[in-house]
């Protein structure tokens, strides 16, 4: 019989301004033991349908047409208690974010044994012994250790892990998972989802995985349906969407995917969204204003030199040296970056990327350690004076574009900020044509200017940052994961506009990633980074057709591969 | 923990000893100490020796020094207007200011974080409304109006209450307590509702914000996603996260009670220390007013200690050792 029906359902916000439809007419079955994935863009509705489903839609929304049955028997029409009651017990349900999903004030073992009891009606003991073989299930070493111990004491894919565990205590039939793997790095990602589909399979529980990576429904899932502003525009197994699709919008969400398999000149963009914008094409750099002065001399071979860069945090103060308790971030890093390369910076959370960028931008100064930045020692530089022609040679993009730009200022401003730091222009006039200009270049158009950030989307504002970062001219940019926080349409157009604007000028860039495809389409070599330790570097292509280091090859292959044809990579 | 609190405790010591330096400036600089203990008719040399006598020769850091160590003991001399030890004085008094604030702040306590809780679980209802609306009254009228409204109608105009005063107080060795006869516990009535008032409206509007912000966190959309009921999100998981920062605010606010207390001890006559401190400034009584400085730095310093060893009872984060950062 078939576990779940969803049957026409609309779910409406109402609002002063009008309803707003966030899901239409949607029509999905979920069989037990089956995995059905939804998959979509932010915005697609996505994560409305779990709400709908266990009865939780966030007020004032609300389910105003279509029926939904659990077994056969509707669940949308029960009034609240029975509703309580279908949650936990019959629907579990996994969030997105395990570092906020548990209750930090609680050991695991209140937490588990508390829902256990509310759900199963059993006592104590029972319970207690129920939890600790969940969390055995789940792959937590010493449960009967661990149990005792608080939610900050586990990494985040332990509690993603402990989240599960919690998540079926009630013994439900279905479960949603809303992102269960997005918040966590690629190795942790893959031991997720295999234990994500050992449950279904082995308890027979049917789940609905719901997320934005192609992906991880191609590891995963059985069944598809895509949506597209609120509406599913497509369903079927996963092997006829990924390698089949019928759907325009299909199609081009796949095609944007950056594949990990072979280098592309130029990322397909999602023509099916109507915003997809394009900028004008090629700069003329003898004329245009960022061709100024771009000339900085004879053009040394050798742009970065890192030597020896170690940097330690001490985590831990204390009066007493034995007693200080310290992290060391980057440990003996050495590489150099040459003009006009694209390097990239690979390794999981932790790994000490982003450390690097922050010490070469001088935001962190290093426990010891050389940086040559075009012959001149950076360390040596004392004072802010001296440093500052450098910096202006340098700029960084971060990556999350919600927090990276200033909410009130307007975009003009944001941007003329730099020029005006660094007295780049002679005058006020000046500075505007320049912002308009920039404006222009990132392909925003210059009726951005007037705007504040919050009238863009995210890959808009991403285009701002590159903006800003443009504005002093630099020859060096660091790229702190520029396109993580965004949807993968959005991403191919941001990586495009990176790609032109280093080829156009010239441009040297450090990359840092975790993600391996984007790595392989924009840099031209690469360094793999664990543990503060730089463990590889090799051209890009040498890298990911044979790599020397065992975590290498480990990272390669936990690479989500969805390209029908596509090899796994690696030796394994 | 024992290196914080041997590091509160260090930081609590440079505290004190800046707040008596304040006081003894203050006892030692504003006006001549002899002018004050003496009559007109005293002569020069009676003076010098008094000055001898008392050591206001010494050079400043020796009498800070002793000014310092018999604060430590609680000895801040004798009053001027009261021709008696200072220290016998607050003795005498405190029990009153304890009373009035304790009750006070426990009246604040247990009335308002209850109607927080209310507010923030039953946002649109309309005792909600009502407790809101309320609360806007209680933050913006002053403490002394209310005091006299208060007055005004149960003690003029009903005349349930008396107007003034602590009624009859029973001596428990060197403590005086008006809990234990029915006058007294009638005259503590409206000056603690009037202590009260404000804090209470503070507190319920911290609690309200603060749990409203808690019940949006995820762990607590994952539990009710998990079957548990509403019972249990709102009291085990949310009041709980929401009593994290509540502590700090109710712990300084109960020094604030203490020290305040001065306006609503004045209104209802009141025989404790705020009193005392107002009738000395009035009589210039250097050595009260400095005595009174230090014992209300002594009682916020006491008190922000406290809450700093809750922090770490209701908050298992802090408590990070070697073994919880290895994972």
């Amino acid at each position: 019989m078939t576990l779940l029906t969803i049957d026409g359902m609309r779910v409406e916000f109402p609002s002063r301004r009008g309803h707003v439809t966030a899901v239409e007419d949607l029509t999905i079955t979920v069989e037990p033991g089956e995995i059905l994935g939804i998959v979509g863009e932010s915005g697609a509705g996505k994560s409305t349908i779990g709400n709908a489903v266990i009865g939780l839609l966030e007020p004032p929304g609300e389910m105003t047409a279509g029926a939904i049955a659990l077994h056969g028997e509707r669940i949308d029409t029960l009034t609240d208690a029975q509703k309580r009651s279908v949650r936990g017990a019959r629907i579990g349900m996994i969030f997105q974010d395990p570092l906020t999903s548990l209750d930090p004030l609680q050991t695991i073992e209140t937490q588990l044994i508390d829902t256990i009891r509310e759900n199963l009606g059993v006592s104590e003991s029972d319970a207690s012994g129920r939890a600790v073989a969940l969390l055995d299930a789940v792959g937590i070493p010493d449960p009967d250790i661990r149990i005792k111990q608080y939610p900050h004491q586990f990494s985040g894919g332990m509690r993603q892990r402990v989240v599960i565990a919690l998540a079926l205590c009630g013994e439900p039939d279905l479960i949603i998972a809303d992102e269960p793997t997005t918040a966590l790095d690629v190795s942790v990602q893959a031991q997720i989802l295999d234990l994500l589909k050992g449950l279904c399979r082995d308890r027979n529980v049917g789940m609905i995985l719901i997320t934005h990576d192609m992906g991880v429904i191609a590891e995963t899932a059985d069944r598809v349906a895509v949506m597209y502003r609120g509406r599913v525009v497509e369903t079927g197994t996963t092997a006829q969407i990924i390698n089949a699709p019928v759907h325009d919008y299909t199609r081009s969400l796949i095609s944007a995917v950056p594949p990990p398999d072979r280098r592309l000149d130029r990322f397909p963009l999602v023509t099916y969204i109507e915003d997809a914008q394009e900028r004008p094409e090629g700069l003329d750099l003898a004329t245009h204003w960022l061709g100024q002065t771009r000339d900085y001399g004879a053009a040394s071979e050798e742009l970065l030199r890192i030597e020896n860069l170690h940097m330690r945090f001490v985590t831990r103060h204390s009066i007493f040296p034995s007693r200080r308790i310290f992290l060391d971030a980057v440990k003996d890093v050495s590489l150099s970056i040459k003009s006009g390369e694209v390097f990239g910076l690979v390794g999981e959370s932790g790994s000490g990327k982003s450390t690097i960028a922050r010490i070469i931008t001088g935001i962190y100064t290093p426990t010891s350690g050389s940086i040559q930045f075009a012959g001149t020692e950076l360390t040596s530089l004392k004072t802010r004076k001296e440093a500052s022609p450098w910096r202006r040679q340098m700029q960084m993009i971060f990556q999350d574009p919600f927090s990276s730009l200033n909410s009130r200022m307007r975009v003009k401003d944001i941007i003329a900020e730099p020029i005006h730091f660094h007295q780049l222009a002679d005058s006020n006039a000046e500075a505007q044509k320049i912002v308009n200009d920039l404006l222009d270049v990132v392909g925003l158009g210059s009726q951005a200017a007037g705007k504040f950030p919050h009238e863009f989307s995210g890959g808009q504002r991403q285009r701002i940052s590159i903006a800003r970062a443009l504005a002093t001219r630099p020859r060096f940019l660091i790229c702190d994961e520029p396109t993580s926080a965004l949807d993968v349409s959005i991403q191919a157009q941001v990586l495009n506009l990176l790609k032109d604007l280093q080829q156009e000028l010239n441009l040297t860039m450090l990359f840092i990633s975790h993600d391996l495809p984007v790595i392989r389409q924009m840099c031209d070599r690469v360094g793999v980074m664990r543990n503060g330790q730089l463990l590889e570097v090799a051209e890009t292509e040498a890298l990911f057709n044979d790599p020397q280091h065992s975590y290498t090859q480990h990272l390669l292959k936990l690479m989500p591969v969805f390209s029908e044809g596509a090899a796994k990579f690696g030796t394994g | 923990m024992i290196g914080f609190i041997f590091k509160r405790l260090l930081q609590s010591v440079i505290v004190m000893l800046t707040v008596a330096l304040i006081a003894f400036a203050l006892f030692r600089y504003v006006g001549d100490p002899i002018n004050n203990m003496v009559g007109q008719d005293t002569t020069q040399e009676e003076r010098a020796a008094l000055k001898e006598r008392l050591g206001l020769d010494d050079p400043f850091l020796v009498q800070f020094g002793r000014f310092a160590k018999n604060a430590a003991q609680g000895e801040f001399g004798i009053s001027y207007q009261h021709r008696r030890p200072v220290s016998d004085l607050i003795a005498e008094r405190a029990p009153a200011t304890l009373e009035l604030s304790l009750l006070s702040a426990l009246l604040a306590i247990a009335v308002g974080i209850p109607m927080g809780v209310y507010t923030a679980i039953r946002r649109d209802g309309w005792l909600s409304r009502a407790f809101m609306s309320l609360s806007l009254i209680g933050i913006s009228l002053p403490t002394f109006l209310i005091g006299i409204l208060l007055i005004l109608l149960f003690g003029v105009i009903l005349r349930w209450l008396p107007t003034f005063g602590r009624g009859e107080v029973v001596q428990l060795g060197w403590w005086s307590t008006g809990l234990l006869t029915a006058s007294g516990l009638k005259a503590l009535i409206m000056p603690a509702i009037t202590l009260a008032l404000f804090q209470m409206t503070l507190i319920m509007r911290l609690v309200r914000a603060e749990m409203l912000e808690v019940l949006r966190t995820d762990f607590v959309k994952f539990g009710r996603a998990r079957g548990l009921p509403d019972r249990y999100i709102h009291f085990k998981t949310a009041l709980k996260n929401t009593m994290v920062p509540v502590i700090t605010i109710i712990g300084l606010q109960l020094g604030a009670i203490i020290a305040f207390a001065i306006i609503t001890e004045t209104v209802f006559q009141w025989p404790g220390m705020g009193l005392m401190f107002i009738q000395a400034v009035r009589e210039v009584d250097i050595p009260i007013m400095a005595a009174y400085l230090v014992m209300i730095a002594l009682i916020f310093v006491v008190i922000n200690l406290v809450v700093d060893i809750l922090y770490y009872v209701v908050d298992p984060r802090l408590r990070v050792d070697r073994a919880a950062t290895g994972h």
